[in-house]
């Protein structure tokens, strides 16, 4: 089956830097139990995992008290602090989605005590749950037949039944590609990966689950996250492996990959890690996650506060649930999240405080680092602008990508933006690539047959 | 007077086609592999390893001159082999059962590679007895096992607990990396050592062989 575009941008929902605000956006969304995203406040979304153990069935009793009490504890505290609405993440664990049943038990755990909560202190609330996406078992992987996606597919279905909210994935559709295409710094093999294969699988998967969304009233379609991407190369740039620059220009390109699930209908709210989430906003006008500062428990980044500025959730991205002093990690960092939420909504119940409060923000970090020069609402403007005035995937991720390597040259120019001798030197190796780029998407893949063609399935892309 | 500038210049600018050409003329003038390894292609990589040190490269640099530094010892080794002398040491890696994270065991099997060593890539998704098979018919001199998950770290432990089971403990040495690991989980469970990143892999592995 192949899906059919729900609908194709060509415009800017937000088409001006100061309309990039926190908490709201032109549609926000309404879901779970009396929750509307981006409509006037930010919320916490809190994201949590296991400490280090087996998930087998042996263990499996010992897995579900884990999160019985993350959800007990991290709601307890969200009351306590009167936090005004909250959404409680789940991602699944491999396993949890080899077993689609598993994932649906701590499902219907979660969304137990999210009710119980509500109806006892009246906290709006919702459950996005988030399956992994296991179809890259296989080398190549199988990306639309095949065990792995029928067993996903089951996983989606399942948790939609037993009661997610948002159903969200972060796939991996060109990743054997961009994986290695990253490693070499080949450019030509990472444009192939992030906007030829990656929007390809995308248009499918997302076409998938948009059917199934339809088929569970009251569940929302979700969003993707070009983390195995774009955060890939952020956290190797962090660790001096690849270039900050390159990092960067794969951020912006990774957004086109990322707005094909909202081609397919996905309504938000984008995911956490997808620090693109910024473009998707003044694009779609759909509400995001973001995660910054308070996600420190999970990696580093450069973009502390200016990820929080533009978000409608504002998330801890993934904690273990280890004994912390004040109680387990999960709640812990609940806590965190809900006075950076108050400090936002507080900022923007007076006149013109969302934005002093976001320019702040920006002005904290958007020059430390090419990664941040790219985030600004500026930037984001630029960047969608790119991509909304190109036409296919292909082309619009090379009018990203040359969008961010403007932005770039931009603030070196004016000199706000400090970077070494060897990153100009990437710089500018950057932009002749995208300058010789082919014409066109057939060319590019010919041109790359001999080196990538034994990596990735073909008719799993609908080549 | 073994050494070729050719080589060491293809090696260090990442250039395979330079490096298998500059070989394949070294060798016509009479120069033996040994020599050629030991008089230029170990000098480049070390400068390329003392490059990356200084953040003067970066991994795309790294691989570039490993893959470079292959293309000519695809010509090196059947005439090593021919000759009765030994390779290099060699290395089993792979990531542990259930993790499918294996970009950042690519990287170092890659600099394990690049730096001389002979690897054996098991992929990603690797169960105990995979391992313990490869240990048994490889011989290898290291194991390196990576895991990204909290949920997949006790998978290292089954893995070591499977070398011993099969006799195999004490032949190797068993090496852990991976964003959730520390020193102290390698303690924990038995392993010889822990990198926190992929260039002190190939330090760790040169220190507990003694390579120089």
């Amino acid at each position: 089956m192949i899906a059919t575009t729900v609908r194709q941008y060509s415009t800017l929902a937000i088409p001006v830097a100061n309309g990039l605000l926190y908490g709201v956006c032109p549609h926000p969304l309404e879901c779970g139990l009396g929750l509307t995203i981006g409509g006037g406040l930010v919320f916490p979304e809190v994201n949590f995992t296991l400490p280090a153990m087996n998930i087998d069935e042996g263990t499996w009793a010992d897995v579900v008290a884990h999160y019985e009490d993350i959800a007990e504890h991290i709601l307890r505290r969200a009351v306590s602090l009167g936090v005004q609405g909250i959404v409680l993440e789940f991602e699944l664990l491999p396993p949890m989605t080899e077993r689609p049943e598993w994932g649906a038990e701590i499902t219907a755990l979660l969304k137990q005590h999210l009710k119980a909560t509500h109806e006892k202190h009246h906290l709006p609330c919702a459950l996005r749950v988030t399956p992994t996406d296991i179809r890259d078992q296989l080398k190549p992987p199988l990306m639309r037949t095949g065990q792995a996606w029928e067993r996903l597919k089951r996983s989606l279905e399942m948790c939609a039944e037993a009661g997610a909210d948002i159903l969200s994935i972060e796939s991996i559709g060109g990743k054997e590609i961009h994986d290695q295409a990253l490693m070499y710094g080949d450019f030509q093999g990472i444009v192939f990966a992030l906007g030829v294969l990656a929007p390809r699988d995308m248009t499918w998967l997302w076409g998938q689950i948009h059917d199934i969304c339809a088929a569970h009233p009251g569940v929302a379609c979700g969003s993707d996250s070009a983390c195995g991407f774009a955060n890939t190369a952020m956290q190797l740039a962090h660790q001096k492996m690849l270039p900050e620059v390159l990092a960067a220009v794969v951020r912006a390109m990774s957004a086109v990959r990322s707005l094909a699930a909202f081609e397919q209908g996905a309504v938000g709210p984008s995911k956490d890690c997808a620090y693109e989430g910024p473009v998707i906003k003044a694009i779609t006008g759909f509400p995001i996650s973001m995660e910054g500062k308070s996600a420190s428990c999970a990696h580093f980044s450069p973009l502390g506060n200016i990820s929080a500025a533009m978000c409608d959730l504002w998330s801890n991205e993934s904690v273990q649930n280890v004994r912390l002093l004040s109680g387990n990690a999960p709640e812990v960092f609940t806590e965190l999240l809900a006075y950076d939420c108050r400090l936002m909504n507080t900022a923007a119940a007076s006149e013109g405080g969302a934005l002093q409060m976001r320019n702040w923000m920006v002005a904290s970090d958007e020059w430390l680092s090419p990664q941040a020069a790219v985030l600004s609402p500026d930037a984001t403007i630029k960047i969608a602008t790119a991509i909304v005035s190109a036409d296919t995937p292909y082309h619009r991720t090379l009018a990203a990508g040359r969008a961010a390597v403007e932005i770039l040259k931009g603030g070196i120019d004016r000199e706000l933006l400090h970077i070494s001798r060897k990153e100009q030197q990437w710089l500018t190796r950057i932009d002749d690539a995208l300058s010789t780029m082919p014409e066109d998407e057939e060319t590019l893949q010919h041109d790359l047959e001999a080196q990538y063609g034994s990596l990735y399935d073909k008719p799993g892309y609908g080549m | 007077m073994a050494q070729s500038i050719e080589l060491y210049d293809a090696i260090l600018n990442g250039d395979a086609k330079k490096a298998h050409a500059a070989t394949e003329a070294a060798l016509a003038a009479g120069a033996l592999p040994m020599q050629l390894i030991a008089e230029s292609m170990v000098p480049a990589m070390d400068e390329v390893g003392r490059l990356f040190e200084a953040e003067e490269y970066f991994v795309p640099e790294l691989l570039l001159a490993g893959r470079a530094m292959r293309s000519a010892l695809d010509l090196l080794r059947p005439l090593m082999v021919a000759s009765g002398q030994k390779m290099s040491t060699r290395v089993v890696i792979g990531t542990v059962k259930g993790d499918l994270h294996d970009i950042g065991k690519n990287i170092v099997a890659s600099m394990l590679e690049g730096s001389g060593f002979e690897v054996i890539d098991l992929g990603s998704d690797v169960a105990p007895e995979k391992f313990v098979a490869a240990v048994e018919e490889k011989k290898p001199q290291i194991v390196c096992m990576s895991a990204l998950l909290t949920v997949t770290m006790p998978a290292m432990k089954t893995t070591i607990d499977a070398l011993t089971t099969a006799g195999l403990r004490t032949k190797v040495k068993v090496l852990i990396g991976g964003a959730p690991v520390t020193m102290q989980y390698a303690k924990e469970i038995g392993a010889d050592g822990y990198s926190e990143n992929a260039s002190a892999a190939v330090g760790l592995v040169r220190s507990l062989l003694a390579v120089a």
